[in-house]
């Protein structure tokens, strides 16, 4: 039956190396052989390392080293058997050997049949596993017991894996995943400042897509080009970056057509996932972000399996549509209308960086003829404030440009403070561009109102309390500046003692901010959690 | 019921019962309003009641009364109004409004409740102007036979807090009126600050007779703790960020005369006695400049109290807006 295995494999795995190299996607048989025969190799293995283990004694469950070699295989089968629909043939595999013949007698039974089969059998496993192993996330946990998991229910929480750079092991399932998923992996690029190396730091000048073949049928074009825009710097800015990921899936769904034989609420929801990869890849993914793919992936599965595919489209686009509309675009509606209320005649307002609600607001506040002017504070090496200038001159907003490093010299002018938010945590805190938080607590020592304007799908159930743990850093080649022809970090990386550190994000304490405006009213710093709970119950 | 019974009957209410809230008079009648209606539908229903208490705020523009009618608005239609009969569906929207002035009548003394264990026996109070709610919990802290001395802010310029120290003397309590300017010299005596409030905004933080302000600050600056004790009708829908932000309407107002026919003449303008309509708006559209007028109410932002107490129960001022979300969501 190994043997069997094995040489099926042979003369498939030639047939799959071609695909590869030629781009093509895989078939999901191409797919399944693949799998099983690593799986027999495995096994394989396996069975002489049991030998070898039983003889030096089995060791306690928990101790990484070792990690007893059914382990491994029952991690890697878990791993895999959440993945796709596909699994259930490598799992059924090697938990019974019996049934080896079962591809043989694929061709006998049906597939249905032997799809719930297979199914059943997999979650009688499933519910065993639970019992016998720990927290599947974590091999390598530093050498950390794991917990006695028959007692405690699955409470661990995974870390995510762009926060775990650090760990080879996560390094190492994020390439086996990558690999299945036929993406290319990006590597980290220069020397990381050490506070900061449990995160990714990409080069804009190695560009994913680079990596990639063409043609590729892996990644729709859309994908591909939006991923470019994003690891680019072309498409920037909380907003923007959701509005055209929503609008790249729109032209996914459109081109997308459901294989026989497959479910359109399993299928797609799968066929999204290497996409999401690979813009993660390309630029880590925002909150506003991933709050959108949530909401896609849980239409998605809730179409219903009799739906017909035109039907199921047009609705999956009606909902994106109805998402962008009424979370983006009428949100910031309802803000500019709380907001106007709080900007009064003779005003000074201090924005920082562009964001696009802000810009918004003020925009429609000159139109409702209030009298204001406009303190435009920027910072290297994005010099964003530059863009909120150009659109709210266009206008004919009064305005005054300066630097953050001028901010406490400008700040007794100010009569109020407008910053925008790229996502607010459940905790209170708010997360936006490196250097709000400066302005904030410099505004807050003046005694000056800061006022966070945030629409709801930004709110993330995440918990922060400082800019460290998750954040991320951009290419640190942008912060080398060329004057008089003259580029005195050039040699950067050749300075064994030098970093360059570029932070995108950082986090402002509740304290110093005194007013959220959400398209739900205006609500304090600390009732983010409340909005949350009333979202929650909504859905 | 037009412009002039409504005000009529309003004035009624507060003259029967000067102990009484002017929320709790602008409730009544707003529910006689609502029983003596005759419109036919219930959109109309709703529109002439937000009119009704349009017309009240006008009289007396209180920060109390505004919120108190729009929680009562909500209040009565927050049940299902799905029957068919106008009539039918009128008759839950009073049996609700009846069961709305019933709970909050009671609010007072829930807050009482809950607020005179923190009054240690021995203890020194501060507290500001006349405000009926302190009074209550002062009362019941009185009846629990706690012994406690009590100092009392003249707040000009109506001298409320006379008003406030007759009645305490009449308690048996020992009491000392200070100057507005002597909060800072008395703090050091005093254990504990309990003032009352006019109107409890989204932040946490209240609106109360000038000189709350201040006094929570120095009572920030001594590390004593800052209670504010208020009814949950007074809880409303303002976010103001400094005290420019709070509305002019709610800052302007004089002190009344005998013009206007009121028994007596120390009735309180923080509590918001009735007052005659010829002051209230005249005041705001006569005077051009409101720089020259003296605003009559501060706001206190939410970081210098130490706990609301409430009928909704003991708050922190960040607690205000779940609750508030609550009520009005």
């Amino acid at each position: 039956m190994a043997d069997s295995g094995v040489t099926d494999g042979f003369e498939k795995t030639d047939g799959i190396e071609r695909a590869k190299s030629e781009g093509k996607e895989l078939t999901k048989e191409e797919k399944q052989r693949l799998r099983k025969e690593k799986k027999q190799q495995k096994k394989n293995k396996e069975k002489k390392d049991d030998r070898a283990s039983q003889e030096s004694g089995r060791e306690k469950q928990g101790v990484s080293s070792a990690a007893s070699a059914p382990q491994p295989s029952a991690q890697s089968a878990a791993q895999k058997a959440p993945s796709a629909v596909p699994a259930p043939v490598p799992v059924a595999a090697s938990e019974a050997p019996a049934p080896a013949p079962a591809p043989a007698d694929k061709p006998a039974k049906s597939k249905a049949e032997l799809k719930a089969e297979r199914r059943a059998r997999q979650d009688a496993e499933r519910a065993s596993k639970h019992g016998k192993k720990g927290d599947p996330g974590q091999p390598g946990a530093a050498g950390k017991p794991k917990a006695p998991t028959s007692e405690l229910q699955p409470v661990v929480k995974r870390l995510p894996e762009h926060i775990q750079v650090d760990n080879p092991d996560v390094l190492k399932k994020l390439a086996k995943k990558l690999e299945r998923q036929q993406i290319p992996l990006r590597l980290d690029y220069g020397y990381k400042v050490s506070l900061f190396s449990h995160l990714h730091q990409y080069s804009r000048k190695a560009p994913l897509t680079q990596q990639l073949s063409i043609p590729s049928t892996v990644i729709h074009p859309a994908i591909v080009r939006l991923g470019l825009q994003y690891s680019q710097g072309i498409v920037a800015g909380s907003n923007a970056r959701s509005v055209a990921l929503l609008h790249a899936f729109r032209q996914v769904i459109r081109d997308y057509t459901t294989p026989p034989n497959e479910e359109l609420s399993r299928d797609l929801v799968n066929r999204l996932k290497p996409y999401i990869s690979f813009l993660n890849q390309c630029r880590p993914l925002s909150a506003s972000m991933g709050n959108a793919i949530k909401y896609i992936k849980k239409e998605i599965s809730n179409i219903p399996s009799q739906c017909k595919e035109e039907e199921a489209k047009s609705k999956l686009l009606h909902c994106i549509e109805w998402y962008i509309k009424e979370k983006i675009i009428l949100a910031a509606k309802a803000i500019a209308e709380s907001s106007i209320e709080k900007i009064s005649d003779g005003d000074v307002i201090l924005i920082y960086g562009c964001s696009s609600l802000v810009n918004h607001i003020l925009c429609e506040a000159f139109e409702k003829s209030r009298k204001f002017r406009v303190i435009v504070v920027d910072s290297r090496p994005r010099l964003e404030g530059r863009e909120a200038l150009r659109r709210l001159v266009q206008r004919g907003i009064s305005c005054t440009y300066v630097l953050i490093s001028a901010v406490s010299y400008i700040l007794p002018e100010v009569s109020k403070v407008f910053l925008g938010a790229h996502a607010l945590l459940a905790n209170g805190y708010v997360m936006s561009r490196v250097g709000t938080s400066q302005i904030a607590l410099v505004a807050k020592a003046f005694n000056v109102p800061v006022l966070v304007c945030c629409e709801t799908y930004k709110f993330c159930e995440r918990v922060q309390t400082d800019s460290f743990v998750s954040n991320e850093l951009d290419d640190p080649d942008d912060l080398i500046v060329t004057r008089n022809g003259r580029t005195q970090l050039e040699n950067w990386q050749q300075e064994p003692s030098l970093g360059l550190l570029n932070l995108v994000y950082d986090v402002t304490p509740p304290d110093f901010v005194d007013l959220v405006i959400t398209e739900l009213g205006m609500i304090p710093c600390t009732s983010v959690p409340v909005v949350l709970r009333v979202k929650n119950v909504d859905q | 019921m037009n412009e002039e019974e409504l005000v009529e009957y309003f004035r009624a209410q507060v003259g029967k019962d000067p102990d009484m809230a002017s929320a709790v008079a602008a409730i009544r009648t707003l529910l006689e309003f609502l029983k003596r209606d005759k419109g036919e539908t219930i959109l109309g229903l709703r529109e002439s009641l937000t009119w009704a208490t349009a017309c009240l705020k006008g009289v007396d523009s209180s920060v109390a009364v505004s919120s108190g009618g729009e929680l009562f608005l909500r209040f009565i239609s927050l049940t299902s109004l799905e029957h068919q009969d106008l009539s039918r569906c009128k008759k839950v929207m009073e049996e609700r409004g009846e069961l709305f002035l019933e709970k909050i009548s009671m609010s007072r003394n829930k807050v009482a409740k809950l607020c005179h264990t923190f009054i240690k026996d021995g203890a020194k109070i501060l507290t500001h102007s006349y405000s009926r709610v302190v009074l209550r919990v002062l009362e019941k802290a009185a009846a629990e036979k706690k012994r406690f001395s009590v100092y009392v802010t003249e707040s000009q310029p109506d001298a409320a807090g006379r008003q406030m120290a007759e009645t305490l003397k009449k308690l048996n309590v020992p009491v000392t009126v200070v100057l507005d300017a002597a909060v800072g010299y008395v703090l050091e005596k005093v254990d504990l600050v309990i003032v009352g409030a006019e109107g409890v905004v989204e932040s946490g933080g209240i609106i109360n007779k000038i000189g709350t302000y201040q006094m929570a600050l120095c009572s920030k600056a001594h590390n004593k703790p800052f209670y504010v004790v208020a009814e949950s009708f007074k809880f409303v829908r303002l976010y103001p960020l400094n005290q420019q932000d709070v509305p002019d309407k709610f800052k302007v107002r004089r002190p009344f005369s005998l013009f206007d026919g009121f028994p007596s003449p120390h009735s309180d303008v923080l509590t918001g006695a009735c007052f005659p309509s010829q002051y209230k708006a005249d005041t705001l559209k006569s005077v051009k400049n409101l720089s020259e007028e003296h605003p009559i109410i501060d706001y206190t932002p939410p970081s210098l109290i130490t706990l609301l107490f409430t009928d909704l129960g003991v708050l922190t001022p960040s607690a205000v807006s779940d609750e508030l979300i609550k009520l009005y969501l």
